[in-house]
């Protein structure tokens, strides 16, 4: 029970891009077309699930106990660049398919605020193990959910005649805005 | 000053301004700018982290093997970015308490590892400070900028000093999430307008 | 790629990690003191304005107490006057907020009316949640004694009016108050 709360309050009530604002610059750069969303919605997935399943790790065994708490940011953030690098490389070498499906987005994910930050609230929230891969793997399907449906209103945007000082950037952000809203009527969803 | 010292001091301000032209660390200029003073907060650990490490990178720059370029910067941002949140829970309790997770995140933002590749890695170290001074202070302009647009709409207020009367209605939307998509587009809107963008 | 080459690059990443680890450590510890000062402080005000008079260190007497069930660890604030204790004060949550958690400190006179509460951290909506911590809602709680008067949310039954369009927030209070009643009588008469 304590798990469904957690998968339903990180994919809708605390949606990490449209109310936590975790992973904004994929989000609004690599939203034009559905199927490259959904490529890095699972690429995200990957990687975060992962890199906090690692970073959980390594927290709890040796920064912990060795009082090096402060050498959190220092440490997770070159895990995770090191991590997205070796995923790189055993896709390409392991599952050639894969590669040229997600390849192109690994790189962009080091940089995704998203991955370093579910890391560093895992810890701070004090989560076990468990409800930690819960967290990190809703989390990061509510940024699935979240740009595969911003994308899909980007695609018929593109049909549309919207004035001219709307074009480009603020319509992206004037419909991030609204789908922010909607997503507001998830609040208290659990209760 | 010469003409290039001043070029690369002014070009965050406005021309290549980090939030509204270049659309860059997204996530902080949304994330906490519910009022102007945790923007102006934002703006100014940034701007004091960016300094640091365009200084930093560029003294080195000339050490550091290039395959392990990118590592090895984020490292140093990260050391300087963990030195900042630290001084911050210490001295400014409060702002740190508002600003929450965003600020070890300003290992990841963009503005920052960017100005260290296309920079500070290129460039000496005085010209280096001037960037990260121009970067800085546009980005904590327009957080600033942000913030006190959502603050005034939203709470009725500027800088916590309140203009409306206890209990009056205000637009609370713009403090809420969905708030600060649409006063970013708004702000976009206006300095594309001013920059005379079609 | 030749040895001196890879070897040059690793020593340079250690050099910069172990480096950055120095001063690091350094900052720390240098801000370790002035971090829980600041904490302390922060704490210690929210207890001063909702226990009475004091002339003590209520920060410096803390102690834990637990829950009946004993799931929950709540922390106890006595506040003496002349070495007497005249008021205490329960640092408490609930898990039932709009926003998920709310922490608050709670204040009691001796004989376990509630005194006062002050929300510390908390996700509720700006506006509406957010207006459990205005006077109007939080006055009736001064006196208010649990032992006597049925400790509830009118909606449910009870004495508290809740906050208009915000019950859920209001019951999220007086949830936590009343987990520290609980947890302050189960500490009283097991002792």
């Amino acid at each position: 029970m304590a798990y469904l709360m957690i998968f339903v309050t990180a994919i809708f009530v605390n949606n990490i891009v449209l109310s936590q604002f975790l992973g904004i610059c994929p989000f609004l750069g690599v939203s034009k077309k559905i199927s490259t969303a959904a490529g890095m919605g699972i690429a995200v997935m990957f990687v975060i699930t992962l890199s906090t399943i690692v970073t959980y790790l390594i927290y709890y065994s040796f920064l912990q106990p060795y009082n090096l708490s402060f050498m959190i940011t220092v440490t997770f953030i070159l895990v995770i660049a090191s991590l997205v690098q070796m995923v790189e490389i055993i896709l390409k070498k392991t599952s050639p398919a894969l590669y040229q499906a997600l390849g192109i987005f690994l790189p962009l994910i080091t940089t995704n605020c998203a991955v370093l930050g579910i890391a560093i609230l895992t810890i701070q929230k004090n989560y076990n193990l468990l409800a930690a891969v819960c967290y990190a793997l809703a989390s990061s399907m509510g940024f699935t959910l979240a740009i595969i449906i911003f994308a899909g209103i980007r695609e018929r945007l593109n049909t549309t005649n919207i004035p001219a000082a709307l074009k480009g950037t603020p319509i992206a952000l004037i419909t991030a805005g609204l789908l922010s809203m909607a997503f507001m009527g998830f609040a208290g969803i659990s209760h | 000053m010469d003409k290039t010292s001043l070029e690369n001091l002014t070009r965050g301000l406005i021309r290549e301004n980090p939030t509204f032209v270049m659309l860059l660390g997204m996530c902080p200029t949304l994330g906490v700018t519910t009022s102007a003073a945790n923007g102006l907060g934002m703006g100014l650990a940034t701007l004091f982290v960016l300094m640091l490490s365009n200084m930093a990178i560029s003294l080195v720059k000339n050490l550091i093997p290039d395959m392990v370029r990118i590592p090895s910067f984020i490292v140093i941002i990260a050391a300087f970015v963990t030195v900042v949140d630290m001084l911050m829970a210490a001295y400014l309790p409060g702002l740190h308490a508002a600003l929450g997770i965003f600020i070890p995140l300003i290992v990841v933002n963009c503005i920052i590892l960017g100005r260290a590749e296309a920079f500070a890695s290129k460039h000496n170290v005085w010209q280096s400070l001037l960037d990260a001074v121009g970067m800085g202070v546009g980005f904590s302009c327009a957080l600033t900028l942000l913030g006190s647009v959502r603050e005034i709409l939203g709470s009725g207020s500027l800088f916590g000093h309140s203009f409306v009367g206890e209990g009056a209605d205000t637009m609370l939307l713009f403090i809420m999430p969905p708030g600060a998509f649409l006063a970013l587009a708004g702000l976009i809107i206006t300095v594309n307008r001013l920059r005379g963008v079609k | 790629m030749d040895k001196a080459k890879f070897f040059k690059m690793a020593l340079t990443l250690v050099t910069i990690a172990i480096l950055s680890a120095f001063v690091l450590a350094w900052v720390n510890g240098l801000t370790k003191e002035p971090i829980q000062k600041a904490k302390d402080a922060r704490e210690l005000q929210a207890i001063a304005e909702v226990v009475g008079e004091f002339d003590n260190n209520p920060f410096a007497e803390k102690m834990t107490i637990y829950t009946p069930d004993k799931k929950a660890k709540l922390t106890f604030y006595p506040a003496r006057k002349n070495g007497k204790i005249t008021s205490f004060a329960v640092k408490t949550f609930s898990n039932n907020g709009f926003g998920g958690r709310l922490e608050l400190i709670a204040g009691f006179y001796i004989n376990g009316a509630v005194k006062n509460f002050k929300v510390t951290d908390h996700k509720e909506t700006p506006g509406l949640g957010t207006k459990v911590s205005e006077d109007a809602f939080r006055s009736q709680f001064d006196g208010f004694n649990p032992k006597r008067r049925i400790f509830k949310v009118r909606q449910d039954g009870g004495e508290i009016d809740a906050v208009t369009a915000a019950t859920i927030s209001s019951r999220a209070v007086v949830d936590a108050i009343q987990r520290a009643i609980d947890a302050y009588n189960h500490f009283k008469t097991g002792k």
